[in-house]
This record gives C-alpha cells, structure tokens and sequence, in this order.
C-alpha cells in the first residue's frame, strides 16, 4: 500500500549517490525485505520500475532479497527461520525464543558498472 | 560491481524519530502511537479515555486521517488540545508530520501524548514516530486471524486491545482464538478487551496506560539522576 513512499526513499538513496558521483552508472539497487516489514515485494517492484520509467534511472533494475522472520532459541542458541509460524526451537523444543530477523527494510548493495543492460 | 551500502530504507524517518524521542524523553512525554483498521475504534477508545482524565492532566492528541476534521472535533470536546493530522491520501503518518504539528499544536512536557494513526494495519508499521509504545486495536466485528494475516503490526504492539466487546453476543468472534493468533507472531503482547460504549476493561486499560506512564517517568528520572 505504501510501496510507492518506500520505492521513492529507495530512489532518492540512488539518486543522491549518482549527484555524488556522476561518473558512475548504477545497473541495479540491491534491498533486503524482511517478512514482518509490511512489504508487499511484487507491489515494491512495480511502484521502483513505474517511478523510473522514462527518467534517466530507467535502467536501473531493483534486486530484492525476501527474508523470513528468524529466531533464536534462548535455552540452546539455536537460530532458525521461521516455517508455518512455529516459533519453537527446531533443535531442542524450547518454547522460549527471541526475534532476530525479518523486519529488514534495508539498502543492501549499489550495482555499478560502465555499461548497463536492463534485462 | 558490488558496492555494499547497508543504509535503511526510512533512514530519514527513523533519524526523525530519534530526534522525535529524544525530545518526549528530556520533556518527560510518554507517546502512544494508536494503530488498527479503519472503523476498530481508535477514536471511540481515545474520547472515553480523554473523558476519564481529569481536567488539569496534561494531555495531547495527534489523530491523523486521509481527509476531514471530523476526528479532532470529536476529539476535542474533551477540553484537552487536539490536532488532526490530514495526510491528503498518504496512508500512515510519519516522523515529520508528527514533528510539525507538535510545535505548531505547542504541546510541551510532562505528558501524555496519543497518537491516533491513520485506519491502516499495514503502512504504520513501518513508519517510527518515536513513540514509547505501539497499540494495536482489533475489535470483535473483524476476524480472529488479523493478527496472522498483519503480522508485522502486531510483532511490533506491546500491547492488543480487544474493541467493541459489548458486540460479543451478536458476533460469531472467539477472543480467545484472536490472542491466541496474536501470540503466535507476539508471544509476549499483552491483551485487555474494552468497550468503549459500556466502559468494560477500562480500568485495566487506563492501569496498564498509567503504569507504562510512571515506568517512562522513572526511567528518565533515573537518566537526569
């Protein structure tokens, strides 16, 4: 629903680091997406690619990375991704465990090269 | 080539927020960020607990909507400052609309601020307003399996308020399946059902709010001390 806004932060990092150095090309912006984060990644795409086309950052492709929720196990440290919203240890049944992961909303990576084909 | 930049997304938010943070900590303000679907009654829950205030307390609401007053007039017959929030079709409030209409709203601290997000289980949650909690409202006439279906709102509420329990008798809603949804994806969130017509769990709600209030208090007495 509000993948536009998030597309749009996503683009304003990209085009600061293009002003920043304008010799560069950036093929593709790398993100990671964790499943609690609200983000619906086929709606993220879509609103990356509708506010590119027809700028000069049409090129650029947008890499997302989905990330399960994961836990960690406080009796054995056991760290595991979450499977059908079990959220006990797989390793020992501990019912106690922590949240660790999957409420990434983050840039992992600029892409940049000399030539750039948008596949 | 690769070049790894490891920034967050809503950087610029949640750098807001912090400063939004800082702010309710040195003024002594404890922020509530209020969350559900449109029409759970967060703005029913919010006019019974302004009415259960007295009039001296020192108190404030944000209430944040798509279009129209109409919220910040209901909610302003309680004698407490309120300000509505009109986003104009953005679907969540976020760090600087807080931020502006706190200074131009004049709120200044100790207090309480609440925060009446926009009708929405999915875009809030993304969004920091550098509240001390999030609350998340689900009532008896949606279903059991909200809280499985918006995970990441209810992963990030400390607490679930159960609305609208005077409907019970004439809904087929099982309260007992909806928490046990919600601590599925939260297994520590707390739970009061209320009613905001006949007053039932307010007092375990307005304890639950009191209690977080003097334990934010006791935390930045101890930070100046």
């Amino acid at each position: 629903m509000h993948e536009i806004g998030i597309a749009s932060s996503i683009l304003t990092c990209v085009e600061s680091e293009v002003r920043r150095r304008p010799e560069i090309t950036i093929c593709a912006v790398g993100v990671r997406i964790g499943e609690l984060s609200a983000i619906d990644k086929d709606a993220l795409a879509f609103a990356f690619e509708a506010l590119t086309r027809d700028t000069p950052l049409e090129k650029v492709r947008i890499e997302i990375e989905w990330l399960p929720r994961r836990q960690k196990c406080l009796s054995c440290s056991e760290e595991f991704a979450v499977k059908d919203l079990d959220l006990n240890c797989p390793k020992c049944g501990d019912t106690r465990t922590t949240c660790t992961g999957g409420t990434e909303l983050d840039i992992a990576y600029l892409e940049v090269e000399e030539l750039c084909v948008k596949s | 080539m690769r070049e790894i930049v490891e920034k967050k997304v809503l950087s610029e938010n949640d750098r807001l927020a912090a400063v939004l943070r800082q702010r309710y900590r040195d003024e002594n303000i404890l922020c509530v960020n209020f969350i559900s679907s449109p029409g759970s009654g967060k703005t029913a829950l919010l006019e019974k607990t302004l009415a259960s205030f007295s009039k001296d307390a020192s108190v404030a609401v944000l209430t944040g909507d798509l279009q129209t007053d109409n919220d910040a007039r209901r909610l302003a017959r309680y004698g407490f400052p309120v300000r509505q929030i009109v986003t104009g079709g953005t679907c969540h409030l976020d760090a600087r609309m807080v931020e502006k209409h706190l200074d131009e709203m004049g709120f200044r601290g100790p207090g309480l601020l609440l925060v009446e997000n926009v009708g929405n289980l999915v875009c809030p949650s993304s969004y920091d307003l550098g509240e001390a909690t999030k609350i998340v409202l689900l009532s008896v006439t949606e279903g059991e399996d909200k809280p499985l279906k918006y995970p990441g709102i209810f992963h990030r509420s400390s607490l679930m308020l159960l609305t609208k329990t005077d409907l019970l008798p004439h809904v087929d809603f099982d309260p007992a399946l909806a928490l046990e949804n919600a601590r599925k994806i939260h297994p520590e969130i707390d739970y009061i059902a209320v009613s905001s017509r006949t007053g039932e769990g307010f007092v375990q709600w307005l304890g639950w709010l009191n209690a977080l209030h003097q334990k934010v208090q006791q935390e930045a007495a101890a930070t100046v001390a």
